[in-house]
């Protein structure tokens, strides 16, 4: 009898489990941990070590193209200017809204600063801005310090800095 | 003896009105139940531990979408932002907000926030954010007017059908590749066609059928 009844279960639960048509399978999704789990999520990487595809030693800075401006024009607009504005001059939306103001990239300091300053604090913060380590990566950073540093040098730029063939599209 | 006796004729009644019925509600749940909102959850927005707004994020503040799914454009899951992401802003503004309280004990006790999934999929569908976003397939072509949600809701019943709609004519779905995070576009006479685009981001659709497309 005992034998009976656990045959039929064992059968009933099998034919039972085969009725939601595999929509759910003993597969790994993200943000989703085996049933019963009692794993730390999410995964915090064990301290000196990187990821996969994470550079080995930092990058220095690539060569400046367009492609890299236009990549970094992008990504400062994502990232940087809801603080910062999309001119850079620290009066972005959430400023606006009352976040501490940011200093302008324009100022006689930051205009002086080394390149590498910008990056680092992409990568680490400063004052209440925070880690964009997990949101930029490496290659991005670089490309973002290159938007900043031709914005820069477009606030005193005037007629006479824009090759002649250009000029109409300015109009 | 009659073989039929005087209440004959209400049983005949009775089961012919019962088998009419029968047809009509089996009919019902074949064609009608499968696509009520009840069974699909569309237009339903599900509770989640703090009600978050796109409306308040995406019109309002005009944060792109990529600010907080970030990796939306190379990887198949979206990303759900970390509480480090909510708090970049939320560490200085409405820092006392009561429906804040869930993020910041998520902070203080280092364990993520658990939301409730709007979009599910069957396990055995593969689906991949990124090589749709890098088609010129917009949010807002699957994920509805996501920018004017208050409280998110399921736009799309994420049926095969539905996919497949799309899979055997993504022309009509396409947009310029700077305007697939745009909460708000609209095509315009000046919007490269459909057709154009498809050959421009090499799409075939003889491919795109395929049951391995989706499921492997």
């Amino acid at each position: 009898m005992n034998w009976m009844s656990r045959t039929l279960a064992i059968s009933l639960t099998a034919t039972l489990a085969a009725c939601d048509n595999m929509a759910n399978q003993p597969k790994l999704n993200p943000y989703e941990l085996p049933y019963g789990s009692q794993a730390q999520w999410p995964a915090t990487p064990p301290s000196h070590t990187i990821a996969r595809d994470e550079p080995l030693r930092p990058l220095g800075p690539p060569p400046v193209t367009v492609a890299l401006l236009e990549r970094g024009q992008q990504r400062f607009n994502i990232y940087c200017a809801p603080c910062h504005g999309r001119f850079g001059d620290g009066n972005g939306m959430i400023v606006q809204r009352g976040f501490p103001l940011p200093p302008s990239y324009y100022s006689d300091a930051l205009r002086n600063a080394p390149s590498q300053l910008f990056y680092d604090v992409i990568t680490h913060g400063y004052g209440v801005m925070f880690s964009y380590a997990d949101r930029v990566a490496p290659a991005d950073r670089w490309a973002i310090v290159a938007y900043i540093r031709a914005l820069q040098a477009s606030a005193d730029a005037t007629v006479a800095d824009v090759p002649p063939d250009k000029r109409s599209a300015l109009r | 003896m009659a073989i039929f006796g005087p209440r004959a004729n209400l049983f005949m009644n009775v089961a012919l009105a019962g088998a009419g019925g029968s047809a009509i509600v089996l009919l019902l749940a074949i064609w009608v139940v499968p696509v009520m909102g009840y069974n699909t959850q569309q237009r339903f927005a599900p509770q989640q531990p703090i009600p978050f707004s796109h409306k308040h994020h995406v019109s309002g503040l005009g944060i792109d979408c990529r600010y907080c799914h970030t990796t939306v454009e190379t990887s198949a899951n979206a990303g759900m932002p970390s509480t480090a992401i909510c708090m970049t802003c939320h560490s200085q503004i409405w820092t006392n907000a009561a429906m804040l309280a869930p993020d910041r004990k998520s902070l203080a006790e280092n364990k993520p926030i658990h939301w409730t999934r709007v979009y599910g999929l069957p396990d055995y569908v593969f689906f991949d954010h990124s090589i749709h976003i890098a088609k010129g397939v917009g949010c807002t072509e699957c994920h509805g007017p996501i920018g004017d949600m208050a409280l998110t809701w399921k736009a799309q019943t994420l049926y095969m059908s539905w996919c497949l709609s799309c899979h055997r004519d993504p022309a009509p779905h396409l947009r310029p590749l700077d305007q697939v995070f745009n909460a708000h576009w609209h095509r315009t006479p000046s919007t490269p066609s459909g057709q154009t685009l498809m050959a421009e981001y090499h799409i075939h659709t003889r491919d795109l059928s395929d049951c391995g497309t989706c499921h492997r």
